[in-house]
């Protein structure tokens, strides 16, 4: 398999199938809800959705999102030829409908039919010391990254300062404010400190870990579950209709940060937490 | 489960009331950010007999093409909120009962429905493949070169398409409960 044709199945399997992670946490949370339900409901036609989608191999959710691709490739490759082989899976993609032609000039408004423009797909690629390549790509939709959030510390009008209380207070805040729009029950990726760029980019590569693994850090693996259990309790639940679950996951990180700047970064990850990786050596791909 | 066939009238969209699930059949038009901005700001007159006592539809869908003919293959909704501005003038300019998506509308659209008789339902969030089943034939298309595939206004023929009432033309909105609640419970969380 060449690596364009190993992207287009990649593509393919992020798109449509959804991983045995999320889908097993899903229904696990779909028990908890009371049933008949709105919630219960709503669970119930998300399950049957992501099984109705892998069977027909079509997109899980009609907004496949911003491709983010992670690249990890041996030492001495050149990075021109792994993006080149990305944009043209992008189009064959896009072609074949796996992905929803999504990449929009926002100067002339124009969509540019195939998924590429400027900065777009997103690629990172990183050298390693392995002889093969790894790829992780998320699918990130719109409607929740409109709904992701970056909070400067201190927040007078949350009455949040810059310490652990204060980091909990915007943490569900920003629960709050998505309410359902973000396609909740949501995964939450949170950064603490960084610069604006640099937590937003890493607190979207938290939803690349597996659903229920928790942070390696005491502390944050603790607040991880805290936060967890009380999103929950605000009852917004599936959709923004009331329910049990309203996040199902929380990833939390740290960075250092600058003494003047304490931002705590929220990227929202709806319930379709599309992520799937493979590894590529020899023209063999392995699917994870 | 009611059955509402599309195009309805005032009278049937006051019957319901907040969580009613409908089943829904007959033709609904899809339309969102680029479609509103235009029905607002250009008010096309070859719009007017097909949007009275119809349903738009908040979504940008995956479509093929085979032939001539388009076939849906993704089509849950999209968050309805950014139509805030827009809907409410749409309604009552067309005629439009129903508003079909997804995050609920704000109090301009409340307003509306009261006024002109008409609800918003919530489709469940990416449920594409399963609404996608519910697309019988595509009708036709609109805008398509202007605003390209996931922004153009697309007429579905739909055949049990369900969706709840949540929020209806006697005021009653399940998200302003829902924001009301959430509000409550942070607060006692940080007492």
């Amino acid at each position: 398999m060449t690596l364009e044709e190993a992207i287009i199945e990649l593509i393919r399997r992020t798109s449509t199938d959804l991983s045995p992670d999320v889908e097993e946490a899903l229904r696990g949370w779909y028990r908890k809800e009371k049933k008949g339900s709105v919630a219960k409901n709503v669970l119930k036609t998300v399950l049957d959705n992501v099984a109705l989608a892998r069977e027909q191999s079509t997109p899980v959710c009609q907004d496949t999102g911003t491709p983010i691709f992670y690249v990890k490739i041996p030492q001495g490759t050149d990075d021109r030829t792994v993006e080149k082989a990305i944009v043209k899976a992008a189009r064959k993609a896009t072609k074949l409908s796996t992905l929803r032609p999504n990449a929009v000039c926002p100067i002339t408004g124009s969509n540019s039919g195939d998924n590429t423009g400027n900065g777009f797909p997103v690629i990172h690629i990183h050298h390693w010391k392995k002889d093969s390549f790894r790829f992780d790509l998320l699918l990130k939709g719109g409607g929740s990254e409109n709904v992701g959030i970056q909070y400067k510390l201190p927040n007078a009008a949350l009455g949040a300062g810059r310490d652990l209380d204060g980091v909990r207070k915007v943490i569900l805040d920003a629960v709050v404010q998505a309410g359902g729009l973000g396609c909740s029950p949501g995964v939450l990726g949170v950064v603490i400190g960084g610069d604006r760029s640099s937590a937003y980019s890493l607190s979207k590569e938290l939803f690349l870990k597996k659903l229920g693994e928790r942070s390696p850090d005491p502390v944050l693996a603790k607040l991880e579950k805290e936060m967890l259990a009380k999103a929950n309790s605000l009852d917004i639940g599936p959709m923004g209709l009331s329910g049990k679950t309203t996040v199902f996951d929380v990833k939390i990180a740290s960075l250092h940060r600058v003494p003047a700047s304490f931002f705590v970064t929220v990227s929202y990850g709806c319930w379709a937490v599309r992520r799937r990786g493979m590894t590529y050596r020899d023209d063999k791909a392995r699917f994870l | 489960m009611k059955v509402i066939t599309l195009p309805t009238t005032e009278k049937i969209m006051r019957s319901l009331k907040i969580g009613d699930v409908i089943s829904i059949s007959g033709i609904m038009y899809t339309a969102r950010d680029a479609a509103h901005k235009y029905l607002v700001e250009n008010k096309p007159d070859f719009l007017r007999d097909k949007f009275k006592g119809a349903m738009i539809y908040h979504c940008g869908p995956v479509m093929k093409k085979t032939g001539e003919e388009w076939k849906v293959v993704a089509a849950g909704p999209t968050t309805s909120i950014r139509e805030e501005p827009y809907e409410a003038t749409v309604m009552k300019e067309y005629g439009v009962l129903g508003v079909i998506g997804k995050g609920g509308m704000g109090q301009k659209t409340l307003d509306g429905l009261v006024k002109c008789g008409g609800v918003y339902l919530a489709a469940v969030g990416g449920a594409a493949a399963v609404l996608a089943a519910s697309v019988k034939k595509v009708h036709g298309v609109h805008f398509l070169e202007e605003f390209g595939i996931p922004e153009a206004i697309w007429e579905f023929e739909v055949e049990n398409f369900e969706a709840t009432v949540s929020m209806d033309s006697h005021g009653g909105s399940l998200y302003d409960e829902v924001t009301r609640k959430s509000k409550a419970n942070y607060k006692k969380l940080f007492a």
